[in-house]
């Protein structure tokens, strides 16, 4: 059976269209006004603009790794964050410090520490699973490279962008 | 023989007219077209479109990038460039000889329009409109209608279904428009009494603008009747020359949500950009049409237009300035009316969605036609019984 439905009746307004017309620019112009005038502000001109001042202080960007206050490198190679990177992105080649290092008694430290950011799922796995809050996930988002090696941080890089960090762990820390 | 009347001299001036409208004023004007639409398409949308591009002056041994005030004044350049370099494909199944033909056809009509065109008063006693014949208003409308055959032939040519599809709406849009842009300009020339657009912009400026009776400084019964149809003719002139123009909300023959991208699917690279440069070189000559119709040409109240008109109330000291810098003047007045035409244009388009193709002919032949024929009689009318 056929099913009738059941129009509107518009007014004769409606039927000229030209009201709504000039309805319809008259919104437009407004955009365009609010615009020019500064009142609209919607955009950010990003690499000169950025999100930074408002991003959350837990915010996962880029793992890196961290020195601390005596020059340190806080990483003992322990390898936990290797096991349990789950796209295996950290690969990491220890070695002995050697007797005569300022800091001899911590005994292991890294002599590779590669992070494949293309694998990288910025997952903070890492950072969790750390024992002497080596590894830290900053405040970097845009990482970007021509070719798949420049792509792999190396301990070189993971350094420059962590710097120095006060952490809780002094356990290594000459004895008062 | 006065000097300005030898032959070579006449040759020379239109070729240097001609050169000059086309190369100095129109296609900059057209590639800036591009670039206004864009950033007032941002701007309506509350984005900010193309701001980054500048000149790349240190490409060329200069110290820095030359990027003026707005920003992104050099993405005209830059577009020029990218359409240059892509590649120039021909698919193998159209039609050669069509394919090829058809951008230009699409653009050459356009160019040719504004041939007729008064872009200005004098110049150093040259009159600047490249070709003044008494005719003016058909030949734009002939050679106008000659630009449809651009987009039928590359929709034909291409042998593929969206092309087609677009150059057929094409073919009975512009038909069904053109119709009602002829009547509608109509009563324009019933009242100046001649088709040669610099007599229509002559009769505006001795009696005021059509649009705006009383800019020469008075107003009679007659010409307030006259304002009426002139109103009118005024709308349908306007609404069928964004149908001609194939603007929204008449863009039919392209479609993008349903024809993909109409009758230029199958082009690339300077064939397309060719017929992107003659579309918006149909909207200037259009809006250069309307200017000259409805807005008195180069006109502008109280500049003296000619080295002997005697201009009062107050304005009498204007007449130290020297004749070729009011053709200046005029100039720039005409190409500024055209701006804002053409800002009205892109302002519309971003504004107003897409007609369905029935509503598109019903609102051609069943109101757009008739209000056309009716306001000829309304404009006779009011001719023969006042005076």
């Amino acid at each position: 059976m056929a099913y009738t439905v059941q129009r509107p009746n518009l007014t004769w307004k409606e039927k000229i269209y030209l009201p709504s017309i000039v309805a319809g620019l008259a919104i437009t112009f407004k955009h365009i006004r609010r615009m020019l005038s500064g009142e609209t502000k919607v955009l950010m001109q990003y690499p000169e603009e950025k999100w930074d001042a408002h991003m959350p202080e837990h915010y996962r960007g880029a793992p890196t790794l961290v020195t601390d206050e005596h020059g340190r490198e806080r990483c003992v190679a322990c390898q936990l964050c290797e096991f349990i990177c789950p796209p295996r992105a950290i690969t990491i080649k220890p070695e002995e410090i050697p007797a005569d290092n300022k800091f001899a008694k911590v005994e292991k430290r890294p002599r590779e520490f590669d992070i494949d950011m293309i694998r990288c799922i910025y997952c903070g796995l890492c950072e969790e699973v750390c024992p002497e809050q080596a590894i830290f996930l900053r405040k970097d988002y845009a990482i970007t490279g021509t070719s798949r090696a420049e792509m792999v941080h190396d301990k070189e890089k993971l350094y420059e962008l962590g710097g120095v960090f006060n952490g809780l762990i002094h356990k290594w820390n000459p004895k008062k | 023989m006065d000097f300005l009347d030898l032959p070579w001299f006449l040759i020379f001036t239109s070729l240097a007219k001609t050169i000059f409208l086309i190369f100095l004023v129109v296609l900059p004007m057209v590639s800036y077209t591009v670039y206004a639409e864009r950033r007032v398409s941002a701007l309506i949308q509350d984005r900010t479109g193309p701001n980054r591009t500048g000149f790349p002056l240190s490409l060329i041994g200069f110290k820095k990038d030359f990027s003026p005030f707005l920003g992104g004044l050099g993405q005209p350049v830059a577009d020029a460039v990218k359409f240059l370099l892509k590649e120039d494909f021909v698919p193998a199944h159209v039609n050669k000889l069509y394919f090829w033909l058809a951008p230009m056809l699409a653009m050459m009509p356009a160019i040719v329009t504004l041939a007729a065109i008064p872009f200005g008063s004098e110049f150093l006693g040259v009159k600047m409109v490249v070709a003044d014949i008494n005719v003016g208003l058909l030949f734009m409308f002939a050679i106008s209608s000659i630009g449809v055959y651009g987009i039928v032939l590359a929709g034909w040519s291409s042998n593929s279904k969206y092309p087609f599809l677009g150059g057929i709406r094409s073919t009975s849009q512009m038909i069904s428009y053109e119709l009602c842009m002829g009547l509608s300009a109509v009563p324009v020339l019933l009242i100046v009494g001649s088709t040669g657009l610099s007599s229509i912009v002559n009769y505006q400026v001795g009696y005021g603008w059509l649009i705006a009776p009383f800019t020469d400084g008075h107003l009679s019964v007659r010409e307030i009747l006259l304002w009426i149809p002139i109103l009118i003719a005024f709308i349908t002139f306007t609404i069928s020359m964004f149908a001609e123009t194939n603007r929204l909300p008449f863009d039919l023959p392209e479609s993008e949500s349903e024809l993909v991208s109409g009758y230029h699917t199958e082009y690339s690279s300077m064939k397309f950009a060719l017929f992107f440069l003659g579309e918006y070189t149909a909207m200037i000559a259009g809006s250069g049409l309307i200017v000259v119709l409805f807005f008195g040409g180069w006109h502008l109240p109280f500049i003296p237009y000619l080295k002997d008109n005697v201009v009062t109330g107050g304005f009498e000291f204007l007449h130290a300035i020297p004749g070729w810098i009011w053709g200046i003047v005029n100039i720039s007045v005409f190409f500024g009316k055209v701006a804002v035409l053409l800002f009205v244009f892109i302002w519309v388009r971003w504004t107003l969605p897409r007609f369905r193709y029935d509503q598109l002919m019903k609102l051609g032949w069943l109101y757009l036609f008739e209000i056309a024929l009716v306001n000829i009689f309304l404009a006779a009318g009011i001719l023969a019984f006042t005076k």
